[in-house]
């Protein structure tokens, strides 16, 4: 008959069942939790977009003084700047008007945390992208701009959200961006030779 | 219900192909329960509407998705030509993606429209808190499903709104620049990202919208729908079980909103075929050239449905702060059944304070997606604001001022006129 195969009540061990319920349920979960990890990876940069993430080079005899080349790295733009000696003496002066001075906060190898924000204060690097929302920084070199103000020292003025920028990237108060543009890794391969995208010459390729 | 009938056998006429189904599908119990045999007040209004007509949107959507999905080619370099072959190649291309791309404005129209009649009718309060939050989390999927299906066109505007939104992500501490990456499987908005969010689009959000719409549909079931008299009908129930207040939804309000969706569909049509781009808030100018990561388009706002989000964002100078309170603009509808503490449901029987407050909300929710068209300085700046601050305190004072509100008695049964 059915019920001689029934456990009665009194017959459950409780405590074996709710150990073996939570035992079953904890490796169900680590199992879930683990099969979700290759899903999850394969949103990161694929191996061709690393390989295409390569370091770039560029050639600094092409750069008059005070002319700006925009490089892609990384599908971003890299805003390589030769600046003049008026354009570094426009530095000075502003620092109570800018929100990081110091470049404390902001993102840069360490190379270019000084005021020139740079590894030779002749060449300012930096990628050219808003720290607010990604937007691409206009060059507004000359110093006073109309509609920028007399005060204005030269510099980037990002035209979405009206964030600005002095000529070491550094950002004004009052500007929606918090901190500075950032500074990618780069190094001298020669006196004439800029590589954006490692930290020291001849190295294979920043991590 | 407690009240109703007992369940019965189905009577069921022996053989037949109908008696054959009827055996082995319970049709009739599923009619019956969610049609003819669900009360709902017979005192419903014109605000009554937007619900069946989101789901009419919401077909609408899926069949012109999937019909643009067999034109479309998904990747970086094929996007934008196949969207211009959709346009001026595919016959009738044009009025399926426009449906598709008026369809998502009207979506939103109408999803609007049925939450502010939630807080006007206190539809959010108990016993309706679920309902209230299942709804959510289907607005929640819209603005995603909005937000992906932007950025396919693969037009410049789609990539730059993709850049803005995703670097979003980027103000969460620490591990905010991995979070971007690992969004845009790439080191910029690519390839990778559109292929992505064109699965999200087309696959994953949607299944994730029919689910949740779907248990918004069993939680209505189980409540039952409120009134603009915000009575519980089911508290007054006839000698036949069924509630005083009440009619079947079918065929009383199932032909009451086939009258909708025809007002809305002439809507929909005059948009297609007048005004598809609606002078460029249905669809942006910058999105008619194709994506240019070198070349910010001047002047970057979203589509008018995320406007107000996008004037709040911009009105602080802060990036972290301000990316925290739009998100916190959005989710804090979530948290509306514990903040109003009013004894009353519906705002008829509110006083001053409370029809104050969700009237000055109206007007900061008009007036922030107004700002968010309008570039970020001066005057639009400061507005922005003040209208972001009453955006806000309607939220944050609701414990307060919804409790000393001073109520009117809520009659016993609806208010309803007859005609004739």
């Amino acid at each position: 008959m059915a019920s001689d195969v029934v456990i009665g009540d009194s017959e459950v061990d409780r405590s074996r069942r709710v150990f073996l319920t939570a035992a079953t349920a904890t490796t169900g979960a680590i199992g879930v939790a683990l099969a979700v990890v290759p899903f999850a990876a394969s949103w990161l940069p694929s191996e061709r977009a690393r390989a295409f993430g390569a370091p770039v080079a560029l050639d600094l005899s092409k750069l008059d003084r005070g002319q700006m080349v925009v490089v892609i790295w990384r599908k971003q733009p890299v805003y390589v700047v030769r600046r003049t000696p008026v354009m570094l003496a426009s530095l000075a002066g502003h620092d109570e008007r800018l929100k990081d001075a110091t470049s404390a906060n902001s993102d840069q190898p360490s190379y270019a945390k000084n005021t020139a924000r740079a590894r030779k204060p002749e060449y300012l690097v930096l990628i050219g992208v808003c720290t607010h929302l990604g937007c691409l920084p206009k060059e507004r070199f000359q110093a006073g701009l109309a509609d920028l103000g007399a005060d204005w020292p030269g510099g980037f003025f990002c035209p979405c959200h009206g964030s600005r920028f002095d000529l070491s990237g550094r950002v004004f108060a009052g500007s929606p961006a918090s901190v500075n543009l950032r500074v990618p890794p780069y190094a001298y391969e020669n006196a004439e030779t800029l590589v954006i995208g490692i930290d020291e010459p001849n190295q294979k390729g920043a991590a | 219900m407690a009240a109703a009938a007992a369940p019965s056998e189905p009577e069921v006429k022996s053989g037949g192909v109908v008696a054959w189904i009827y055996k082995r599908f319970p049709v009739q119990e599923f009619v019956s329960d969610t049609l003819t045999g669900y009360y709902a007040p017979k005192n419903f209004n014109i605000w009554y509407f937007f619900g069946s007509l989101a789901l009419v949107v919401l077909v609408l959507q899926l069949a012109t998705g999937i019909f643009l999905t067999m034109f479309y080619k998904p990747g970086a370099a094929s996007a934008f030509d196949s969207v211009e072959f959709i346009m001026r190649e595919v016959q009738w291309g044009w009025l399926i993606r426009y449906l598709h791309s008026s369809g998502a404005s009207i979506f939103f129209i109408v999803v609007y429209l049925h939450m502010f009649r939630a807080m006007l009718y206190g539809s959010y309060k108990a016993p309706r808190e679920l309902l209230w939050l299942i709804g959510m989390v289907v607005y929640f999927a819209l603005i995603a499903e909005a937000f992906l299906g932007y950025v396919l066109p693969w037009g410049n505007m789609s990539f730059w709104g993709a850049q803005v939104i995703v670097n979003l992500f980027g103000t969460i501490p620490v591990i905010g620049p991995g979070v971007v990456e690992w969004i845009r499987g790439d080191y910029g908005i690519a390839d990778a990202t559109l292929m992505r969010f064109f699965a999200l689009h087309v696959a994953a959000v949607p299944l994730a919208l029919l689910l949740f719409v779907m248990l918004h549909l069993v939680a209505l079931r189980r409540t039952g729908s409120n009134n603009p008299d915000g009575i519980e009908i089911k508290a007054r129930v006839g000698a036949d079980g069924h509630p005083l207040d009440g009619i079947p939804f079918h065929p009383y309000y199932t032909v009451k909103d086939i009258v909708g969706v025809g007002v809305m569909l002439v809507v929909l049509a005059i948009v297609v075929f007048f005004a598809p781009s609606f002078g460029g808030l249905f669809l942006e100018g910058a999105n008619f050239e194709p994506a240019n990561p070198l070349s910010t388009p001047e002047h970057i706002a979203p589509v008018w449905y995320f406007t107000t989000y996008f004037a709040i964002l911009r009105a602080v100078p802060d990036q972290r702060l301000s990316a925290l309170l739009m998100f916190s603009a959005v989710a804090l509808f979530v948290f509306l059944p514990w903040l109003d503490r009013s004894p009353v449901k519906s705002m008829r029987y509110r006083g001053v304070l409370s029809r104050g407050a969700l009237g000055l909300f109206a007007v900061s929710f008009i007036a922030l997606g107004y700002l968010g068209l309008q570039p970020a300085e001066g005057l639009y700046v400061i507005l922005a604001r003040i209208f972001a601050a009453i955006y806000f305190a309607f939220f944050l004072l609701m414990p307060w001022y919804s409790r000393i509100d001073k109520v009117k008695p809520v009659p016993d049964r609806v208010t309803y006129h007859g005609h004739g």
